[in-house]
């Protein structure tokens, strides 16, 4: 497994990275090496090209300029589109799950095209921002077990027939829609409001990733003792909010 | 310059006014003895319920400087205070109650001063220097804080720029600073100061133009609308503060690090403005031994623990520059309480790898967030219940403790700081 390079690309972060997003990076970057991969990790700044050969992409969270700059720059240079267009999995944040969408509601408060990579269309809400613990049960196609994160978003954000809900929440608000529906995901393409960040408290996600781009069903397992002790921890308090 | 207000002290308070201060002051003493802390910001709520104009009218018998920033201002304005006090008896927010309120109540405190140095919350900033009509205020950086509030540090830096855009006042800004130095480039009267920040994530985007910033070495600048890093007329550089005349002033303080040196590079440019000679306002800040127990050095169960607050990504950053080298031991302590911040994913842009080296303790409300982060980061440390079980499991040496808000009070009340 040593000779196969795994190539994970940050997009934007000097837009994109309000809220821990690196960690995301750091999370999937670590556990890969764990197991003995070599990890060729790219931050592709707005002003570079975003590559089309990566396997696994991550976008996270920003404020709304930003985010109105990041979904400007990535139409007009398509590497994102063209890399979703080979498959590769794309894993989205807040700002980023909205860019992801069809549109979303801009800081202008002008309706701002997405990429359309996701089935989903993304407003702003009225009323207050939510924040919070969350506990969410993910699509038990996925195999994953419970979701935890933090939500700190003042979106909503609509699938459409196209776009499966990531997960359905127990605690906290999600996309927001009152459905109870927390993200989404078709195929390879993954959006969700969790912050924390979310690989942080969700390991699994970043190995399910991992095991999409080598096309694996299993990895060998890594010492999860600190991850699980902080999952069991925020579920207790998601449940208990204060 | 300290005859710049020739009516000072020609305006006595009205009797509104005073009864404002005097209910001020009972509310404030209740406070007290009711052991709700020192009283402060209740004792200054009740006066400017009664008098809403009084924060302007205490402020009109003062030569005034307004000091904000995400990090370093309770520093700063224990530094500019203490150069000032070269020149006449000061009063100042000393303790940290920075937003109107407490300012309020600071001021009503101190009747026979000649000046007021006050430090202010980022967001109440334009609103105080509206109500206070200040001589000089100075701008040291701003950077993402409490990500649950969803201040925008653009949007800070955007009220800043609109709302100091009309003022008199002398601007002592931070050239180095992109967010910093757009908020002070709409004011006619600016000193700008290349004081230096080491953390440069909240300024990659242009903030006039959205454009990428370049930005080679020191220097920064936006190549799409020509925004740029102004020239400085005062600079820290290395251990010297360059004053407008190319004099290189030793900084002598006695409080660590560079960002320190940095505070005392804009204090001795504000304290310029009032007449205090480099020199004299350096030979004074090396008084400054803590500042409301940061920085200070306690014995704890026989062992040397120093005490150093870290709020956010860029205080880490600065903190981590002036720790003592490998193998002193460091603790750590992060909590989300209400005035942390309740979103800790601000953990992920410190790079805890420059802990490498380090024996590590970990304690705290988030201590499993930080042991989680410090796995990523690929250290060793070690999880402990408390302040006692660390400070027992420590190898020799003086102890880093870095903690932010509430922990750094909880730690501060637990070891005597
Ligand atoms: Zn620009």
């Amino acid at each position: 497994m040593s000779e196969s390079v795994l190539r994970l690309v940050w997009v934007y972060p000097d837009l994109l990275s309000t809220y821990g997003d690196q960690g995301n990076a750091l999370v999937v970057e670590r556990r890969a090496r764990q197991r003995g991969l070599n990890v060729a990790r790219v931050d592709v700044r707005s002003d570079q090209p975003v590559p089309t050969s990566g396997d696994i992409y991550l976008i996270g969270g920003g404020e709304d300029r930003p985010q109105r700059l990041a979904a400007e720059r990535l139409r007009r240079d398509g590497g994102l589109t063209r890399a979703a267009e080979n498959g590769a999995i794309i894993f989205s944040v807040c700002a980023g799950y909205q860019i992801l969408g069809h549109e979303f509601i801009n800081d202008l408060g002008r309706r701002e095209p997405g990429l359309g990579l996701l089935d989903v269309v993304s407003e702003r809400g009225t009323g207050e921002r939510c924040v919070g613990d969350v506990l969410a049960d993910i699509d038990p196609r996925l195999g994953l077990p419970p979701l935890t994160g933090f939500e700190n978003h003042q979106g909503i954000t609509r699938l459409g027939p196209g776009a499966k809900p990531f997960a359905r929440v127990r605690f906290g608000n999600g996309n927001g829609t009152g459905d109870g529906t927390e993200g989404a995901y078709s195929e390879t393409v993954f959006g969700t409001y969790m912050h924390g960040p979310v690989m942080a408290r969700n390991p699994l996600i970043a190995d399910l990733l991992i095991k999409l781009a080598l096309d694996v069903n299993a990895l060998p397992p890594v010492e999860d003792t600190w991850y699980e002790a902080l999952r069991q921890e925020r579920i207790a308090a998601a449940t208990q909010p204060a | 310059m300290q005859d710049a207000s020739p009516q000072r002290g020609s305006e006595p308070l009205s009797p509104r006014a005073k009864l404002a201060v005097t209910a001020g002051k009972m509310a404030a003493a209740v406070s007290r003895t009711a052991g709700r802390g020192s009283g402060s910001v209740i004792g200054g709520k009740v006066a400017l319920k009664l008098d809403p104009d009084l924060l302007a009218r205490l402020a009109t018998h003062l030569d005034v400087v307004l000091v904000s920033a995400t990090n370093g201002k309770t520093t700063t304005t224990r530094l500019i205070a203490e150069a000032l006090r070269a020149n006449g008896p000061v009063v100042s927010n000393a303790l940290g109650a920075n937003m109107p309120a407490g300012i309020t109540s600071a001021l009503a405190g101190g009747s026979d001063a000649k000046y007021g140095v006050i430090e202010v919350d980022e967001k109440y900033l334009a609103t105080v220097a509206r109500d206070v009509r200040p001589k000089a205020i100075a701008l040291l950086n701003l950077s993402r804080d409490q990500l649950d509030r969803a201040a925008e540090t653009r949007m800070l830096a955007e009220k800043w720029r609109e709302g100091l855009s009309g003022t008199d006042a002398v601007i002592i800004a931070n050239a180095d600073d992109p967010l910093v130095a757009w908020a002070a480039s709409s004011c006619p009267n600016v000193l700008w100061v290349g004081a230096g920040q080491e953390w440069k994530d909240d300024a990659w985007s242009c903030p006039s133009c959205g454009g990428v910033m370049q930005r080679p070495g020191d220097d920064w600048g936006c190549p799409e609308c020509g925004f740029r890093r102004p020239p400085t007329t005062w600079a820290l550089s290395g251990d010297y503060v360059i004053d407008p005349h190319g004099t290189a002033w030793p900084i002598t303080l006695q409080l660590p690090g560079r960002a320190n040196k940095a505070n005392a590079t804009t204090s001795a440019a504000v304290a310029a403005v009032f007449g205090v000679a480099p020199k004299v306002a350096l030979d004074r800040m090396q008084s400054v031994t803590a500042v409301a127990g940061r920085y200070d050095v306690v014995t704890y169960l026989g062992r040397e623990l120093r005490l150093l607050l870290a709020k956010n990504p860029a205080g880490w950053l600065e903190t981590f520059s002036l720790i003592d080298q490998p193998p002193a031991p460091v603790l750590l302590s992060v909590n989300a309480l209400g005035a942390d911040g309740t979103d800790t994913s601000w953990l992920w842009d410190v790079d805890y790898t420059r802990l490498a080296g380090h024996p590590i303790f970990v304690i705290g409300q988030r201590k499993l967030d930080l042991a989680v982060r410090l796995e990523v980061a690929g250290l060793t440390f070690r999880v402990c219940e408390n302040v006692d079980e660390a400070v027992r499991a420590a190898p020799a040496g003086r102890i880093e403790c870095i903690a932010n808000y509430t922990a750094f009070q909880q730690l501060r009340r637990q070891v005597g700081g």
